[in-house]
């Protein structure tokens, strides 16, 4: 901010607090000449003014608030604008951070000892790590099948006295505890395509069965939720199947596969039709992960239908093509907050 | 028996300048200074400009009244930055005309809401939000897959953008502004976006929010 809007600032601010107490001023004073507690000479209604001066507790608390006024902007920024933060030193947050690096650094900077800056939002994260930082941390050292493993532990979290327990069972708590917290992170940032209940929709998969994309051994779900995942996408093959027919065929090969019978198209033709499908689904449909690919292309030889596994959806699926994609939730969770989400996502299918 | 208070009491023209002078202190300190401000008129290093599918799908979503439920807004406390992500600071928003910051959150703020979900996602969840969320009170707004774009205004979009823009864009080695859009993306504008569905528009508009702290 350039010094002229400084001083902009500055003069109209002090002149506005230096303005209120000369009107304060002005209007203790009498100037009707008529003596004090003496009558103005209009009366209404029988109600008469009198000239009274301004109550003293009034005016006092008037006073008060300039003094106050003054205070204020010593110890907080306003007076000077960005120039100068006031004797605290006082910021709500680094407002000029032009990239996410350029906020760690200024974040940083300002918490050392002695930079002169309190700035407010900086603080009150780093009480947070202090103090949630050392229980993700403890959580940490929990591998993702350990924490998984903990479901069915029955632990009174309202009795416990934690530091009375044996080391054993401390690790249980602990691992009990980890599950729950990722159970609550999966409602809060989950649930909004795979359900409170983890069991999916139309789209979003079921996290409960045994039916997994990208795999789920706990270093496959992490990185899942870590760098995300974005289906090889499969195309719209209405066309080159060969239109409407070819679509009905092949939908009633794929519904063949599982053992069903369609009432559209002809499962013999849809089968050469197949041939197409293979590279991605398998021979026999047995889906990207059973070959060990990370393609995220369903298997289609059991009865589970992430888009609908009704003969209008399967037709629909092939005619149009679908694209799967899970965003990476690196940057907005962090690892700590993932590890546990993992352990919990792990836990589900854990039969 | 006139007195000097008299005169600003019984006269309301007389009044009503004073009021005026009294109150505009406050503008003049609070929000003048912030037009010169670099912290408020510098894009920050990663903004930028909306493609023309984008800017189309901004359109709609202020048609539409999103921002009248859903705040562009994360403030610097660190309850909304866990959920939502980074505060948002002035520099992501040097380029907004008009600005949809919000000032009520019905819904969830959307100031960083790209990336956060996929577009089947926001598809399935703008036709019906209690497919995917069972508790939402939002409305559908299914017609968005029906309509479709024509792209007649939105050449005339773009350039009205780099006049709003011209003083704020990126500035190149010898300090020149950079327009927001090329005379190229702005020639181009009318194919990019006629015929696709204000459902694509849009969700291309989200999924761009917040882009620039990322």
């Amino acid at each position: 901010m350039s010094s002229f809007w400084s001083i902009w600032i500055a003069v109209l601010t002090l002149g506005t607090l230096v303005g209120c107490y000369l009107l304060l001023r002005l209007c203790l004073k009498n100037f009707a000449g008529v003596e004090e507690g003496e009558s103005m000479g209009h009366t209404f209604d029988g109600i008469e003014e009198l000239n009274n001066p301004l109550p003293k507790w009034w005016s006092t608390f008037f006073l008060l608030t300039i003094v106050w006024g003054f205070l204020y902007l010593a110890m907080y920024p306003g007076v000077f604008g960005s120039n100068w933060n006031g004797l605290l030193g006082w910021k709500s947050s680094n407002q000029n951070v032009v990239t996410l690096e350029d906020s760690k650094s200024q974040a940083q900077a300002n918490l050392q000892e002695g930079s002169g800056t309190l700035v407010e939002y900086d603080r009150e994260v780093a009480r947070a790590n202090e103090t949630y930082g050392k229980i993700f941390a403890k959580y940490a050292t929990y591998s993702i099948e350990d924490i998984a493993a903990a479901k069915d532990a029955e632990i009174d979290f309202n009795t416990r006295d934690y530091d009375a327990l044996t080391a054993v069972q401390k690790a249980l708590v602990d691992r009990s505890e980890a599950l729950r917290v990722g159970q609550r992170l999966f409602i809060q940032n989950c649930s909004q395509c795979h359900g409170s209940d983890a069991r999916g929709t139309t789209g979003f998969p079921n996290l409960t069965d045994d039916d997994w994309l990208y795999g789920h051994s706990p270093a496959d779900i992490k990185y899942t939720l870590i760098e995300g995942r974005k289906a090889q996408g499969m195309i719209a093959w209405g066309t080159m199947v060969g239109g409407d027919e070819g679509v009905k065929d092949v939908a009633a090969y794929v519904l063949s596969l599982s053992g069903r019978e369609a009432k559209e198209g002809n499962a013999e033709a849809g089968k050469a039709k197949f041939a197409m499908c293979q590279a991605c689904h398998g021979a026999n449909g047995e889906g990207s992960a059973a070959m060990g690919i990370d393609l995220g292309a369903p298997r289609l030889n059991d009865n589970v239908w992430l888009y609908g596994g009704s003969e209008r959806a399967v037709q629909a699926s092939i005619k149009n093509g679908r694209a799967g994609v899970m965003p990476a939730w690196k940057d907005i969770l962090g690892e700590e907050k993932i590890h546990v989400i993992s352990a919990y996502v792990h836990s589900l299918s854990e039969k | 028996m006139q007195n000097k208070h008299e005169k600003l009491e019984k006269h309301i023209g007389w009044f009503f300048v004073a009021t005026i002078f009294a109150i505009s202190i406050g503008g003049l300190v609070e929000i003048t200074p912030l037009f010169f401000q670099k912290e408020t008129t510098q894009p920050v290093e990663n903004l930028r400009p909306y493609t023309a599918l984008e800017l189309e799908g901004r359109d709609i979503y202020i048609r539409e009244g999103c921002n009248t439920c859903h705040s562009q807004m994360i403030r610097p406390f660190r309850a909304e930055t866990e959920r939502y992500g980074h505060y948002s600071v002035a520099g992501e928003h040097v380029w907004e005309h008009p600005f949809l910051w919000g000032s009520k959150r019905t819904g969830p703020d959307l100031a960083r809401v790209g990336g956060r979900y996929s577009d089947d996602w926001h598809r399935a969840h703008l036709i019906d939000p209690r497919s995917v969320v069972p508790e939402s009170n939002m409305p559908s707004f299914k017609w968005l897959d029906v309509n479709t774009l024509d792209g007649q205004l939105t050449a005339k979009k773009m350039a009205t953008f780099n006049m709003l823009t011209r003083n704020r864009s990126h500035k190149d080695e010898n300090g020149n502004p950079i327009p927001l859009y090329t005379a190229e993306e702005i020639a181009e504008a009318k194919t990019t976006v006629s015929g696709k569905t204000e459902m694509e528009a849009l969700i291309a508009y989200l999924q761009s929010l917040g882009h620039a702290l990322k």
